[in-house]
């Protein structure tokens, strides 16, 4: 009798039978709140984020221009926008301007923040206060900022170049954003300075996270000061580093409203980027198509990012 | 509070009663299009006072005229063609649209326009330079009541302290600038930005030399943007022109940071708030002497969308053509330093508003961006403040830049 311990034997079978399938129609109705929770969320993903991301990719492959929103004709014209958009004389330029600009960018905001939120962690009178007056040009407007600094940066009567030269450091007034040498570095200057306190946020707060304990047994094997940083504060920073990396780039990529309100682009189209030109595309030619394009590059762009920061972090949490 | 309610039943059944009469009357005797056009609406950029209020009177003036209420909507200037767009995608434009005159064309050519010919409304009379910029294909699709252009405004003190008169050529200019340059003064103002606003102040030297936006390359075109590359490099222009607004360059008009500017009449309400500030204008300078000074039209075209109503349609035509009669536009040109396009009304306009002479003169031979090459008119219009920035931050010189901006 081989099978006979296998096979459930018929007394038993109808009451297992039973508890199986009320513990079925109590997973299923189970399975059914979970879905009506994640519902709402996942409809607003799809009309807030899916809609635009799929309508932009139909569009990058259209003939959409002003005559489309009064005729609603829109012929599709295959992969035409973007091959018009990559073999444009600018193309290039706004290439290497956007990696310049993100790179410059993050590279500074980020040895900065760090530095700040270092100097933040220890603890002296007013620190705190001055901490949060540091997140101010995270607070103002973008247009406000840029406004402003544009006035600092005049090349006649700007601040700046008034308190350089009254200090003796430069003669000749520093064609700060009239200059296509010098323009894109002031631009990546301006965004330096507003992209600060997001780092030193995010990155003090990385740094209470660190038990002091460790910092102490740290110190009597003789782990301290610049040694400490290495050995103790950077490996328990790297996941909050990693989230302010990633951010980092994907929010500065995209960067419109500083470089508009500089320069827009100028001058003699030394600060055009990526950004800048699909906006020029679409709301100064109404080449609603090769705008779409543009931007789908530069999605893709930062896609490549997010993966990496993904793999990253799933690498981490492996570990 | 009980009053109120009582008062609100009884308007309720009068108005419904009313519908229902007005139901029972209407049986066959009329048709929709028969029907008395009583609203219209319209849209316009015209969003700050005291244009807002100034416009608003015209535009009341024609409808009680026309025994039409109006349902106005004003936008940020910025924000009128997205608005277009988004509304002529809903089906929703206005009765009456007004457009900046180098987007008529633009618009006209996607039809959304109804043609102004067939509704009765002519620009018999009006100077050429505004009716070549509401036409398209030969028909017209708008009317400007007024327009302005730009010349150049100049500091009478400092002038007469330098013992200089108004420049007349180029070389009066160049050597002017130069000569009223001073620490913490330039001799002129002007707005060579990367932006269609940039191109639009280009155009009189470009034009006033004999260059034109069909051929870019040509040596009229070259000598012209020498002339601001000339004005810049000399130090008697600010290297910043490359970033600056006409409203920048007002600004540094009245702070007396420069003494001449090229600009338009729009800036004299802003100009008499400073009194301290003495200026006068001229036409434009020439090249050589014998050349008319030409310089470009500006200034709205009130034109209307096309309506399956017909009656309503005809009624936004009367509209726009009451707002370009006699009255309207001497009371519109008079109360916001713009000209009057009938030529006709030119004398009598410059006899009221003396200060207008010089805009007069200027308008009477200006051309309109977009008479020669229609909707093309942006694509030239970027090359030109495309070269205008290579040549001004010495990426290219006055001859090249032209070539290079356009890609070839």
């Amino acid at each position: 009798m081989v099978h006979a311990p296998t096979r459930p034997s018929r007394s038993e079978a109808p009451a297992t039978q039973a508890v199986r399938r009320a513990g079925g129609r109590r997973r299923r109705s189970e399975d059914l709140t979970k879905l009506l929770f994640v519902l709402p969320a996942a409809i607003a993903m799809l009309a807030l984020f899916g809609y635009p991301v799929v309508k932009n990719l139909v569009m990058s492959l259209q003939d959409y221009g002003l005559r489309t929103f009064f005729t609603g004709a829109a012929p599709f014209v295959g992969l035409d926008n973007y091959v018009t958009v990559v073999t444009d004389r600018l193309f290039s330029k706004a290439l290497v301007n956007t990696a310049l600009f993100t790179i410059g960018s993050i590279a500074f905001q980020f040895a900065i923040g760090l530095g700040l939120a270092l100097f933040f962690r220890r603890k002296f009178p007013l620190s705190s206060l001055l901490r949060s007056l540091l997140l101010l040009p995270w607070l103002l407007p973008l247009i406000v900022s840029s406004a402003t600094w544009r006035s600092i940066l005049e090349q006649d009567n700007g601040i700046l170049n008034r308190s350089l030269a009254g200090l003796g450091i430069i003669n000749e007034p520093v064609p700060w954003l009239n200059s296509p040498s010098v323009a894109l570095i002031a631009v990546i200057g301006v965004n330096i300075w507003i992209g600060i306190p997001f780092n030193v946020t995010l990155l003090y707060s990385g740094l209470s996270e660190i038990p002091d304990e460790l910092y102490e047994a740290g110190s009597l094997d003789g782990a301290t000061g610049w040694k400490a940083f290495l050995h103790i504060t950077m490996p328990n920073l790297r996941a909050v580093a990693g989230v302010v990396l990633v951010l980092g780039v994907v929010y500065t990529i995209k960067v419109l409203d500083i470089i508009l309100g500089l320069t827009g682009g100028g001058p003699a189209n030394a600060t055009q980027t990526l950004a800048t030109q699909s906006y020029e595309r679409s709301f100064v030619d109404f080449k609603f198509g090769e705008g779409a394009a543009l931007s789908n590059i530069l999605i893709v762009l930062s896609l490549l990012f997010a993966i990496v920061y993904l793999r990253g972090t799933r690498r981490a949490v492996d570990e | 509070m009980f009053t109120q309610r009582i008062t609100a039943a009884l308007a309720g059944a009068t108005a419904l009663s009313l519908a229902l009469a007005g139901c029972g009357d209407s049986g066959g005797t009329s048709s929709s299009s028969g029907e008395a056009v009583t609203s219209l609406s319209i849209l316009d950029y015209y969003n700050n006072e005291p244009d807002k209020s100034l416009v608003q009177k015209g535009l009341d003036a024609c409808a009680t005229k026309l025994g039409v209420t109006l349902q106005r909507e004003t936008v940020p200037g910025a924000d009128l063609i997205p608005k277009v767009l988004q509304q002529a995608s809903s089906k929703t434009l206005p009765d009456v649209l007004m457009l900046d005159n180098p987007d008529v064309q633009q618009i006209a050519a996607t039809g959304a326009l109804a043609p102004l010919n067939d509704l009765g409304v002519s620009a018999d009379g009006f100077t050429q330079g505004i009716v070549d910029a509401t036409s398209h294909d030969g028909k017209l699709y708008g009317l400007a009541p007024v327009v302005n252009t730009i010349a150049l405004f100049y500091n009478t003190k400092l002038l007469a302290e330098a013992g200089i008169q108004p420049p007349k050529t180029w070389d009066e200019l160049r050597a002017a600038a130069k000569k009223l340059t001073k620490p913490g003064r330039y001799g002129i103002a002007f707005n060579a930005n990367a932006t269609y606003e940039g191109a639009w102040q280009f155009l009189p030297a470009m034009w006033t030399n004999g260059g034109d936006e069909t051929d870019l390359t040509s040596p009229q075109v070259a000598e012209a943007l020498q002339l601001w590359v000339d004005l810049v490099t000399s130090g008697s222009a600010s290297k910043s022109v490359i970033n600056w607004t006409q409203g920048d360059v007002k600004d540094q008009f009245v702070a007396g940071k420069a003494a001449m500017m090229v600009n338009g009449p729009w800036n004299i309400p802003s100009l008499n708030e400073s009194p301290q500030v003495k200026w006068d204008v001229v036409q434009f300078p020439v090249n050589k002497p014998g050349q008319t000074p030409i310089a470009p039209l500006g200034g709205e075209a009130w034109t209307v969308p096309l309506n399956k109503d017909e009656a309503k349609q005809q009624k936004a035509a009367d509209f726009v053509k009451c707002l370009s009669s006699d009255d309207n536009e001497l009371a519109w040109a008079k109360a916001r330093f713009t000209v009057p396009t009938r030529t006709a009304l030119g004398p009598q306009y410059v006899k009221e508003v003396p200060s207008m002479k010089a805009f007069s003169e200027q308008v009477a031979n200006a051309r309109s961006r977009t008479g020669k090459l229609g909707e093309k008119w942006p694509d030239a219009a970027k090359v030109i403040y495309q070269a205008i920035q290579l040549a001004l931050t010495g990426q290219a010189s006055a001859q090249d830049a032209f070539k290079k901006a356009s890609g070839s």
